[in-house]
């Protein structure tokens, strides 16, 4: 392609923009061009004159802002919202506790089976969403479910898992059981990365190892910790094919249940792509302005950490 | 389940109180509670998956009838079913999702890896904005992405095509992140110069220098890529509207769909999702031992 008097002028300089040219027409084709139409399309609207009959009845005009102020005042759309903040109160402390434990349990000594039980607890990760919510939608179903035969021979009660409160705690289940296993490893990961010496040092001063654990172990992997919980955050807030597959088995999961799950209907059941457009445009920029804040406030405790 | 869990559970919410009795039932204990901690996170863990291995061998009566954790006798007979629905569909799902999963990952891969090559060795003007503008990708909602992708492709009349499920894929900021950091650790800087001396070209240096020192961790990079393509469920949904074209998640979710009103059709259901996760816990088993754990945070040793 280049002549040889360009690539002589260029020499090195050119290389790392040819090699970067795949990524940058990929990025430009499918998010920046993807992102520009949606956020085109949230400040325009369809006009439809007459009986909406013929080529030039509709018409696409400049909505302004009202798009948006619809949104904001959608009820439904907050409602997804509030869910999916009730949501992550559950799954996002849960899942990271839980890989926080397993991870410290790794890499305590004399443990026994490590290698098994790691490998069991990273296997969720490699199950779809879809064949998860699944698998648990059948666990959580009277007819089939393992927990409903032990409650029914201890004469217990049997909650409805697939309805109100339960249903929480139901789609919150399925999440920390396919989460918990990647974040154990990237903790474990940086655990592994401390040096011997820390420890030893420790231990001549007489700690224990829940001493160890508390005062030298999290502290040194916060910063995976913040990632961690960082990555959880933003999964949370888009969550669609858990909620998306349960909804055939029960029928309190709405098809607005979750905000993204709102913004599928209303662009391909209702076909109002316009004000879909204005919604994802919305969650979008949430999630920006809450992930900049997020890591903008872990970036200035740690350097609070570095100068005390 | 819960006679298993219960005796176990005992001696984590017992410790608390005798730890500080002495040191050799310390010692004892210590080495106890991580074990049965991490042998409760397995058995929750492994709980779903042993449920669904069970449940695939019952026929649609035994289903219902029998003891959860009881094998039943009818796994020949459901597999047949399966593989004669709808014309073998089910294999079709099987087939599509490889096709989706293996090729997308491997040029995904191919893109990650000189990406991140570049962004390593190179120091460039926009390196940083470069980076950063790739990297906010991840943060994008699918769903953000989805929507206009499938009107925008719906202009150059490719959805509903193997393109519309496999382009959109290929680009993903997260691999880009894994290979800039592993290109920076896997390949020294004075190798690239040392070629340069010998008056080699850049793409020269970059296919036989570099990406043989990169193959270990582009490995992790193409499984990651692989799972992500294999697991995703939105991007199909949204693009494909042919059921001979699904992926397996598609497959599996239409199926309950329909036979959510029609038990008859809960045990294709089930088998098909034995069948479903067999392919990846294989994959998980075998290549475990070269999973890169470390590049699993972005932590590599040099």
């Amino acid at each position: 392609m280049k002549s040889t008097a360009r690539r002589q002028a260029y020499g090195v300089k050119g290389a790392p923009y040819a090699f970067l040219l795949p990524a940058t027409i990929l990025f430009a084709l499918f998010f920046a061009l993807p992102i520009g139409y949606a956020i085109w399309l949230s400040f325009h609207k369809v006009k439809v004159s007459g009986l909406g009959l013929g080529s030039g009845a509709r018409k696409e005009v400049w909505a302004g802002l009202e798009n948006y102020t619809d949104a904001l005042t959608d009820s439904e759309l907050l409602h997804g919202t509030l869910r999916v903040l009730g949501y992550g109160c559950v799954v996002v402390p849960v899942m990271l506790g839980l890989a926080l434990l397993f991870a410290l349990m790794l890499d305590s000594e004399k443990v026994r089976l490590a290698p098994f039980t790691r490998l069991a607890i990273f296997l969720p990760y490699a199950i779809p969403g879809v064949v998860a919510a699944l698998l648990w939608g059948f666990l959580y179903l009277p007819d089939v479910s393992p927990f409903y035969f032990v409650l029914d021979k201890l004469g217990m009660p049997q909650p409805d898992l697939l309805d109100g409160g339960p249903l929480y705690l139901a789609l919150s289940n399925i999440a920390v059981w396919g989460g918990t296993g990647f974040n154990m490893i990237v903790i474990y990961t940086s655990l592994q990365a401390i040096p011997a010496e820390v420890y030893e040092a420790a231990k001549l001063d007489g700690a224990t190892p829940t001493q160890i654990a508390l005062r030298i172990k999290i502290p040194m992997v916060a910063p995976s910790l913040v990632l961690t919980f960082f990555f959880s955050i933003i999964a949370t807030l888009q969550v669609f094919n858990e909620p998306t597959t349960l909804k055939p088995l029960t029928n309190s999961v709405s098809t607005t249940w979750s905000p993204l799950m709102k913004v599928y209907r209303d662009a391909f059941g209702e076909g109002d792509i316009h004000s879909a457009a204005a919604q994802a445009v919305i969650i979008a920029f949430a999630t920006l302005l809450l992930s900049f804040g997020f890591l903008r406030a872990a970036n200035r405790r740690q350097k609070q950490e570095a100068t005390r | 389940m819960s006679s298993l869990a219960v005796p176990k559970a005992e001696p984590v919410a017992g410790s608390t109180p005798t730890a500080d009795q002495g040191r050799p039932p310390l010692r004892r204990r210590i080495a106890l509670i991580p074990t049965v901690t991490l042998l409760l996170g397995a058995v929750y863990c492994l709980l779903p998956v042993a449920w669904v291995v069970i449940a695939a061998t019952k026929s649609g009566r035994e289903l219902f009838s029998t003891f959860t954790f009881l094998p039943g006798s009818g796994f020949a007979e459901n597999f047949r079913d399966l593989s004669a629905y709808r014309d073998g569909v089910y294999w079709a799902w099987m087939g599509n999702s490889a096709l989706y999963a293996g090729l997308g990952a491997l040029l995904s891969t191919c893109v990650s890896a000189i990406s991140g090559y570049a962004l390593a060795t190179y120091r460039f003007r926009g390196r940083e904005t470069i980076f950063n503008v790739l990297l906010a990708g991840v943060l994008m909602p699918p769903v953000i992405l989805a929507v206009p992708q499938y009107l925008l492709l719906a202009e150059v009349d490719l959805t509903d095509s193997y393109l519309s499920v496999l382009l959109p894929q290929i680009l993903f900021p997260y691999g880009v992140y894994l290979a800039r950091i592993y290109a920076a650790a896997a390949v020294p800087a004075d190798v690239v110069e040392a070629g340069r001396m010998d008056g080699a070209s850049e793409w020269r240096i970059f296919t036989r220098i570099a990406l043989p020192m990169m193959i270990p961790g582009m490995v992790t990079v193409f499984l990651f890529q692989f799972v992500a393509i294999w697991n995703n469920f939105l991007l199909p949904y949204i693009m494909l509207s042919d059921d001979e074209k699904f992926p397996i998640t598609l497959g599996l979710f239409t199926l309950l769909e329909q036979g959510a009103n029609t038990p008859a059709l809960y045990t294709l259901v089930i088998t098909g999702a034995f069948l479903a996760v067999l392919p990846l816990v294989a994959l998980f088993l075998v290549i475990q031992r070269f999973w890169s754990l470390d590049l699993l945070s972005g932590a590599v040793k040099s």
